[in-house]
């Protein structure tokens, strides 16, 4: 896919985020282009939520900027967040409403026409019609990841930013989820950014990967070439070289021991 | 599909948010009889409360039986003060619990339209919470609080007023000091019962205190009501008083949330709130 002739979705020059004496966010740099899928990808602490959190405007950054969508979102978010939305296992809804309820009250949010239409359209696509009058609080963890996916799409966002879609899922549901956001992409060409340690998702679905460790980007490149220069079989070995601070073409033993 | 109207003017927007954030706070009183409950029943009990108390009162002191009802009318006004300040501080805490301010604040709505949701469900709260126990007060005690005419909708309004600005800054500080803090949003307002001369005149305070008094809206209100009460005449002076530190209250509150706001936005508080 070639972005080379639009305009990023995403813009973060020299971002920072410093919690006190510890860096979360250490001065990054990177572009998100139109309908791409890419992913942050580090280990626990590396500063991927917290990117996303400044990127969604949750957070202020310490010093740099994050544009989306050429706003800056420290000071004009509310320009753009009808044109985003974002999911989280870890970003519950309230748990005494029912599916239903919880719907519609983001549909309000978001300022969406035909309410009904339209929750029962994305409810329809990710087959949890038949929860909608159960309370959040009685679903499973697969169920509440599906329903917290249908909020992120309600507005049909142009931009979806997902903090681990995946993380405690069985295998299969997770599978499901994957394929649906996979075709869901394909069908709106929306663009996608995931925070994620789970490698077989980033090989899955995305076109370019961000490498972080310790609040900074130490590597990037579609996980084909990321395998490629480390020399590795897989991304979950490139993860564990960058991870554990080993350098490209480190010796075979170290590979050996880790496989 | 078109999901947004081109039409919609940014006002229609705004009260679509606030009117989400409101349908979220009904759905949970309509889904929970136990929280109507709760809300009908200590001003209920307040009432029946004071209620047998001025019957005691009124075959043995004069004072008081001077003006029947003034103890219960007194009780029932201030339950709106404690009632509007719950009326924002559970709301606004119910998300919180959810662990869904980060939900919230990720969609198009606006720190100041969550404020205006939480002023208006504070409102519906409040009105759930005491007509019953004004309506009842009638058939037990032959106290018909209504009776106060107009000037019970001043009253009210300045308590309710009041209650706001005590619920946004107590909320503000449970936002910044995490939910351990919580407890400040129920016991905190009680501070101000002493000083508000709710069931006495201000002037029984010590000479020392009453500049403290004075300074709350709520001493001006009860003032006010008593003046109603035994005199038979609406103090426009003491209400005046009341509109002007209400004023000045309700920004000073509305401006500490929204910085509170602002520090979780620094501190990445929005994400982390929970159980």
């Amino acid at each position: 896919m070639s972005f080379e002739t639009q305009s990023p979705v995403i813009v973060a020059q020299k971002l920072s985020k410093r919690f006190g004496p510890v860096v979360a966010v250490d001065a990054i740099d990177f572009t998100v282009m139109p309908g791409s899928t890419v992913a942050l990808l580090g280990g626990n602490g590396a500063g991927k939520t917290t990117t996303l959190a400044m990127l969604l405007g949750l957070l202020l950054p310490s010093d740099g900027e994050v544009r989306v969508f050429g706003e800056d979102m420290a000071r004009h978010r509310f320009r753009v967040l009808r044109r985003m939305n974002f999911s989280s296992p870890y970003v519950d809804m309230p748990k005494r409403l029912s599916v239903l309820q919880n719907l519609t009250v983001y549909a309000h949010l978001y300022g969406l026409d035909r309410i009904k239409e339209r929750i029962h359209a994305v409810c329809e696509g990710l087959n949890i019609e038949m929860l909608l009058k159960r309370d959040l609080g009685t679903l499973s963890a697969g169920q509440k990841t599906r329903v917290s996916i249908a909020k992120a799409l309600l507005n049909e966002p142009a931009l979806l930013l997902l903090d681990e879609p995946t993380a405690s899922l069985d295998p299969d549901t997770a599978d499901w989820v994957r394929g649906y956001l996979e075709s869901y992409r394909a069908a709106h060409g929306m663009t996608i950014m995931l925070a994620s340690h789970n490698m077989s998702e980033v090989e899955r679905l995305c076109d370019r990967v961000i490498m972080m460790r310790e609040g900074r980007i130490v590597d990037t490149g579609t996980p084909a070439a990321l395998i490629e220069h480390y020399g590795r079989r897989s991304l979950e070995e490139v993860f564990l070289d960058i991870a554990r601070n080993r350098r490209i073409g480190a010796d075979n033993g170290v590979s050996t021991a880790a496989q | 599909m078109t999901l947004h109207s081109g039409g919609k003017s940014a006002l229609a927007g705004a009260w679509q948010r606030i009117g989400g954030m409101i349908l979220r706070h009904v759905y949970v009183l309509r889904g929970s009889w136990p929280r109507v409950l709760e809300l009908v029943y200590w001003p209920t009990m307040q009432m029946v409360l004071w209620g047998f108390i001025t019957v005691f009162f009124r075959e043995h002191s004069s004072w008081v039986a001077q003006a029947a009802g003034v103890l219960i009318s007194a009780a029932l006004l201030w339950d709106v003060l404690f009632r509007a300040n719950l009326g924002i501080a559970l709301p606004f805490m119910d998300e919180m619990w959810a662990r869904n301010l980060g939900q919230l604040f990720v969609s198009p709505l606006r720190p100041h339209e969550l404020v205006s949701a939480l002023l208006i469900m504070s409102l519906i709260r409040t009105l759930i919470s005491i007509t019953p126990a004004a309506l009842l007060a009638f058939p037990l005690y032959d106290v018909w609080v209504f009776s106060l005419g107009p000037s019970l909708i001043a009253f009210f309004a300045n308590l309710m007023v009041l209650g706001w600005s005590v619920g946004l800054f107590f909320s503000a500080l449970v936002l910044r000091l995490g939910l351990g803090a919580e407890g400040i949003c129920w016991y905190g307002i009680f501070l101000l019962a002493p000083l508000s001369g709710v069931y006495y005149p201000i002037e029984t305070l010590p000479a020392w205190l009453q500049p403290v008094a004075w300074g709350l809206p709520s001493a001006y209100v009860f003032e006010g009501m008593r003046a109603v009460l035994f005199e038979n005449t609406f103090r426009l002076d003491l209400l005046l008083k009341a509109v002007g530190l209400n004023i000045l209250y309700l920004l000073a509150a509305t401006g500490f949330f929204l910085w509170m706001f602002r520090r979780a936005r620094i501190r990445g508080l929005l994400l982390q709130q929970g159980e």
